[in-house]
C-alpha cells in the first residue's frame, strides 16, 4: 500500500509541472504581458513601465523566470496583488473557506441525493419514478447553473421572501451560525442541481452494472433481502467508480462555484476569481489557476489511494 | 443498416423530442432576420420595460433599453447556436485528431498527448475559457475557438479509446500488409469506425458550448453587446428581477431548451447507435 | 529466378516478446513465441504449417509479413532479406506476399464498401487509373465467383463464406506470388470450406501461387499442401512431404497429431495417442527438447539436449532424439 501511495505521488510530480507550465504561459500570454493593468494605462510612462519590469525580474529570459517563479510556489511565494500589493496566497486562502464551505455542502447534498436517486432507479429500473429520474436528471443538467440561480432567488427571496438574496451573512451578523445556514441555502442547491443530476446517472449505471453479475444472483439465491445485498455486496463493488467520479467531478465543482458565488455574492475563491478578472489582476488569475489545479491533482491523488485501498487488486 | 439504428431511435420518446427541438431551433436561427419584427439593436427608450404582450409590436416585451425582447432572442439565438456549431467543430476536430494519433501510434506520441490532456483536465474548464477570453478581442471566431479548444479533451479520450480497440482488428492488419501508409490506415480505415463515438459526442459537445458561451456572455467577456446572445442579454438581468423578471426567465429557458435538446438528441443517439447494434447479419 | 531457389526461406526466426511490469515497464520475462524456426517455400508449391493452439504458427506467418517484427533470424523472399527493411524498402515486397485472415467477419472493414475494400490496394499501389479501377475490381470479384454488384455493397450483407471470398479477392489484387493463408477455412463451415479450398487450388494452379497454409487441422492440410512442416511451441519439429508426413512421421507429436484426426489420406497412421500433460507456457520452455514432459518415448538426453533437425530424407526432416544423426 505504501509502495502504491509512493508510485501515484510520483505520478503526480508530471502533472505539477505541466500546469505549473501551462499557467506560467498564460500569463505571458495575455496580451500587453503580465503587466497589462500598467502598460494598458495610458497615463504611465514607458519608463516606470521598465522599472516595474526589473523590479519584478520580468526583464529576464523566459525559462529563468519559469524557475524563479515556480520555486517561488513551491515554498510558498505565490507573487503579490497589484493592487495594495498583498501576498497572492494569503489572498487566496482568505476565501477558501467560503468556497469550501459551499462546494461541501453542495457535494454532500449531491451525493446525498443523487445515490439516493441513482440506487432507487436502479433497484426499481424502468419504474416511473426511474424514467421520471433519469430524465429529470437530463433536464437539470442543460440548466444554466447562473440561470437557475437567478430563478432561485427570484422564486424564493423575492417572490416567496423565505430565503436571502445574496451574500454570506447578513451585514453584521458575521460569524453567526444561522445566518450563516440561512444564506447557505440557495446557493448550496443551486450548485448541487448538476452534480446531483450526475451523481443520480452515474450511480444508476454502477449499480445496474454490479447488479447484474453472477454473484449477485448468488446472493438473491440464497434468499438474502435485498437491502442486505444492496449494502453489503453492490455497494462496495459500485463505490469503486464512484469514488473515482468524485475526483473527476472536482473540477466541475469548481466551475460551479464560481458561477454560484458570482450571482449569490458569495465571497469565496470563484468570486475572487471574477473580480481579479475585471481588474486584470494576472498575479491573483494565476495563483487561482494553480491552487485549482493542484487541488484538483491532490482530490484525485485522494480519490485513488481511496479505491486502492477499497481495492487490492488495484495496487498491482 | 442505416434504418435499424432509425429503428432503434425511434422508440425513444425523448430523442425523438430533442430531434425535434433541434431542428425547430435551427430553423428559427436561420430565419432569424425573417422572423423578428424588429431590428434588435433598434433603442426606444419610451418603450422599456414593456411586459411580454403589453404591446403589439413587441411581443415579448421590451428590456432597459427598448429594444424588442422576441428579436433579440430569436438573433441571440443565432448568436449562441453559431458559436455552438462552431466550437463544437472545433472541439471534434482536434479531439478526433489527438484521439487518433494518440490511439494509433502509440509509444511516446501517446504519452505525451494523454499527459497533456491530463494537464489540460486539471483545470475547471470556466477558469480556463475565462482566463483566455479575457485576452483576446471576444469577435465570434475567437469565442467559438476557444471554447472549443478548452473542451476537446473528453472527445479525444473517446477517440483513443475506440481506436485502440479497433487497431488490433484483422482488417487494419490487412491494411498494414497491404502497404498502406499510417495516415491512411488512420483516416480511410480507422477513422469510419470511430464515427459513432464521435458523432455522439458532438451533439452533446453543442450542448455544452453553448452553455459555455452563456457563462462567458453573462460575465461580459463573449459576445459583446449590443450583439445580442442569449448569455448577455442576462448580464444585466439580476437588476431586474423584481422588478422585469422576464428579462432574465426567457433567455435562460431558451438556453436550457437548446441545451436539453442536443442532450436528449445526444442520449438517444448513443442508444441508437450502441456497438452491439454493428452490422451482424 | 532458377528453378532450384526458394521462393520464400526463413532461417532461424525468433520472435521473443518482452514482459513487462505493470508499473515501471521493466522487462520481467520473454514470451518466445517463435523460437528458431527454418522453413521454405518453393514457386507453386503449397506448404502447410500445422500445431496446436499457441504454437506460434500465426505469429510466424505475421513476421514473415512483416506485421511483427522478428528478434532474429532471416526472412528471404526471392533471395533478398527483408527481416530488417523499413516500410519504404518493404513497399515492393508488399505486392509480392499477400495475407488472408481466419475470421471473415473481422478481416474486412465494416464502414467500407465491398467496393472500396477492393479498391484498396491498387491506389496503395498507384495501380491504374480512377477510371478503370471498377473494372479492376468487377475483375478481381469474378476470379473468385462473386458478381460485380457485390461492390456496392457491404461485408455484413454476405455470408461467411463470401466474405472470405472477398478477402482472398483483395489478397490477389496486387498479383503476388506467395500467399498466408492464417487459418482461411477454420472459421467456416465445413460444407463451405470444402468451397474455398477448392478455390484456392485452383488460383493457385491458374497463377502458379505459392501457398503457406496455417492451420490446425490436418485434415483440410491433407488436401492441398504438397509439404508440411509442424510445429509446437515456437519450433519446427518435423517437416516433410506430405505422404511422407502422413505415412511415415517420425517425430512423437506428429504421431499423436495424426492418430487424432479420422484417416486423412486412406492408410494413414490411426492407433489414437493421448499425450499426458498441458502445452506448457511459452515463457517458461522445459530445458531440452521442449516436448519431453508430454513426450511418450521420452529418453533421459531430451531433457537435458535440444534435439537438432536431421534430414532423413531430401525432404523430410525431424528434430528429435529418436531419430539418429
Amino acid at each position: 500500500m505504501i509502495g502504491f501511495i509512493f508510485r501515484r505521488l510520483l505520478q503526480a510530480v508530471p502533472l505539477v509541472i505541466g500546469v505549473s507550465l501551462i499557467a506560467f504561459a498564460l500569463m505571458h500570454l495575455a496580451p500587453g504581458g503580465p503587466l497589462a493593468v500598467y502598460t494598458l494605462n495610458p497615463t504611465i510612462q514607458a519608463q516606470d513601465i521598465e522599472r516595474i519590469k526589473i523590479i519584478l525580474g520580468l526583464d529576464q529570459p523566459l525559462h529563468v523566470q519559469y524557475v524563479k517563479w515556480a520555486t517561488g510556489m513551491l515554498t510558498g511565494h505565490w507573487g503579490f496583488s497589484f493592487f495594495g500589493g498583498r501576498p497572492v496566497l494569503d489572498i487566496i486562502l482568505e476565501r477558501l473557506p467560503a468556497t469550501l464551505i459551499l462546494m461541501g455542502s453542495a457535494l454532500s447534498v449531491a451525493i446525498i441525493l443523487g445515490l439516493g436517486i441513482g440506487i432507487l432507479g436502479a433497484v426499481k429500473r424502468y419504474s416511473i419514478f426511474d424514467t421520471l429520474a433519469t430524465s429529470g436528471a437530463l433536464v437539470a443538467l442543460s440548466f444554466p447553473t447562473f440561470w437557475f440561480g437567478l430563478m432561485a432567488i427570484f422564486v424564493f427571496a423575492i417572490n416567496l421572501r423565505w430565503l436571502p438574496s445574496g451574500g454570506m451573512y447578513e451585514f453584521g451578523e458575521e460569524g453567526n451560525l444561522l445566518s450563516l445556514l440561512r444564506h447557505l441555502v440557495l446557493p448550496t442547491l443551486v450548485l448541487a442541481l448538476v452534480i446531483t443530476a450526475t451523481w443520480s446517472r452515474y450511480t444508476r449505471s454502477a449499480f445496474l452494472e454490479v447488479m447484474n453479475q453472477d454473484f449477485m444472483r448468488t446472493a438473491r439465491a440464497k434468499g438474502e433481502p435485498q437491502s442486505a445485498r444492496l449494502f453489503r455486496h453492490a455497494f462496495p463493488n459500485a463505490a469503486k467508480p464512484l469514488v473515482a467520479l468524485l475526483g473527476v467531478e472536482l473540477p466541475f465543482l469548481f466551475s460551479g462555484a464560481l458561477v454560484t458565488e458570482t450571482i449569490f455574492g458569495w465571497p469565496g475563491m470563484g468570486r475572487l476569481f471574477v473580480d481579479s478578472l475585471n481588474m486584470k489582476e494576472y498575479p491573483i488569475l494565476m495563483g487561482l489557476m494553480m491552487f485549482t489545479a493542484l487541488f484538483v491533482i491532490f482530490g484525485n491523488l485522494l480519490a485513488d489511494i481511496a479505491i486502492a485501498a477499497m481495492d487490492p487488486r488495484v495496487r498491482l | 443498416m442505416q434504418s435499424r439504428v432509425w429503428q432503434r431511435f425511434r422508440t425513444h420518446r425523448l430523442a425523438v423530442a430533442g430531434l425535434v427541438t433541434v431542428s425547430a431551433l435551427l430553423l428559427a436561427a436561420i430565419l432569424a432576420p425573417i422572423l423578428a419584427p424588429r431590428d434588435p439593436t433598434l433603442i426606444e427608450t419610451q418603450l422599456r420595460f414593456l411586459a411580454p404582450f403589453a404591446n403589439a409590436s413587441l411581443p415579448l416585451g421590451s428590456d432597459e433599453l427598448g429594444r424588442d425582447t422576441l428579436s433579440r432572442l430569436l438573433h441571440g439565438g443565432r448568436v449562441s447556436l453559431t458559436v455552438g456549431l462552431v466550437a463544437m467543430i472545433t472541439t471534434v476536430l482536434t479531439g478526433a485528431l489527438v484521439g487518433i494519433a494518440a490511439g494509433y501510434l502509440g509509444g511516446i506520441v501517446d504519452t505525451l498527448l494523454m499527459r497533456f490532456v491530463d494537464t489540460m483536465l486539471c483545470f475547471p474548464q470556466v477558469f480556463l475559457l475565462l482566463v483566455v477570453a479575457a485576452f483576446v478581442p471576444p469577435t465570434l471566431l475567437s469565442i467559438s475557438l476557444i471554447i472549443g479548444l478548452t473542451s476537446w479533451m473528453e472527445v479525444s479520450r473517446i477517440v483513443r479509446a475506440e481506436i485502440l480497440q479497433l487497431k488490433e482488428q484483422d482488417f487494419v492488419a490487412a491494411a498494414r500488409a497491404l502497404g498502406a501508409s499510417r495516415r491512411r490506415i488512420m483516416f480511410r480505415e480507422l477513422l469510419p469506425n470511430a464515427a459513432a463515438p464521435i458523432l455522439v459526442a458532438a451533439t452533446l459537445k453543442v450542448a455544452s458550448a453553448v452553455l459555455m458561451e452563456s457563462y462567458i456572455s453573462y460575465l461580459g467577456y463573449g459576445v459583446q453587446p449590443p450583439l445580442a446572445s442569449w448569455g448577455n442579454m442576462l448580464t444585466n438581468a439580476q437588476g431586474y428581477l423584481d422588478t422585469v423578471p422576464w428579462l432574465a426567465i426567457l433567455p435562460g429557458l431558451m438556453i436550457t431548451l437548446t441545451v436539453m435538446g442536443f442532450n436528449f438528441l445526444g442520449d438517444g443517439l448513443r442508444d441508437a447507435l450502441d456497438p452491439r447494434l454493428r452490422m451482424d447479419p | 529466378m532458377p528453378m532450384g531457389e526458394n521462393l520464400l526461406s526463413v532461417e532461424g526466426l525468433q520472435v521473443h516478446f518482452p514482459i513487462r511490469s505493470a508499473m515501471l515497464r521493466r522487462q520481467i520475462g520473454t514470451v518466445r513465441a517463435v523460437d528458431g524456426v527454418d522453413l521454405h517455400v518453393a514457386r507453386g508449391e503449397t506448404l502447410a504449417l500445422v500445431g496446436e493452439s499457441g504454437c506460434g504458427k500465426t505469429t510466424t506467418g505475421k513476421a514473415i509479413l512483416r506485421l511483427v517484427d522478428s528478434t532474429a533470424g532471416a526472412i528471404r523472399l526471392g533471395g533478398e532479406d527483408i527481416a530488417h527493411h523499413d516500410s519504404r524498402g518493404l513497399a515492393p515486397f508488399r505486392r509480392r506476399m499477400q495475407i488472408i485472415f481466419q475470421d471473415p467477419h473481422a478481416s474486412l472493414n465494416p464502414r467500407l464498401s465491398v467496393g472500396s475494400i477492393l479498391a484498396a490496394p491498387f491506389e496503395i499501389h498507384d495501380i491504374g487509373t480512377r477510371a478503370d479501377r471498377p473494372d479492376r475490381v468487377a475483375a478481381l470479384l469474378a476470379t473468385v465467383g462473386l458478381p460485380a454488384e457485390a461492390a456496392q455493397r457491404y461485408p455484413h450483407e454476405f455470408s461467411g463464406g463470401q466474405r472470405q471470398r472477398i478477402g482472398i479477392a483483395r489478397a490477389l489484387a496486387l498479383d503476388p506470388e506467395l500467399i498466408i493463408g492464417d487459418e482461411p477455412v477454420s472459421a467456416l463451415d465445413v460444407s463451405i470450406q470444402a468451397q474455398i479450398i477448392n478455390l484456392l487450388a485452383r488460383l493457385r494452379a491458374e497463377r502458379n501461387l505459392s501457398f503457406l497454409f496455417i492451420s490446425h487441422n490436418l485434415a483440410v492440410v491433407a488436401h492441398i499442401a504438397d509439404r508440411v512442416a509442424v510445429m509446437y511451441l515456437g519450433r519446427v519439429v518435423e517437416t516433410a512431404a506430405r505422404e511422407e508426413l502422413f505415412f511415415d512421421a517420425r517425430h512423437p507429436y506428429t504421431q499423436a497429431l495424426l492418430s487424432a484426426v479420422p484417416e486423412p489420406v486412406p492408410g494413414g497412421r490411426r492407433q489414437r495417442q493421448v499425450l499426458k500433460g498441458d502445452v506448457p507456457n511459452a515463457a517458461k520452455p522445459p530445458q531440452g527438447c521442449v516436448f519431453h514432459p508430454r513426450c511418450p518415448q521420452a529418453m533421459a538426453i531430451c531433457s537435458q539436449v535440444m534435439p537438432t533437425s536431421r534430414a532423413i530424407s531430401p525432404t523430410h526432416s525431424v528434430a528429435c532424439h529418436l531419430v539418429g544423426a
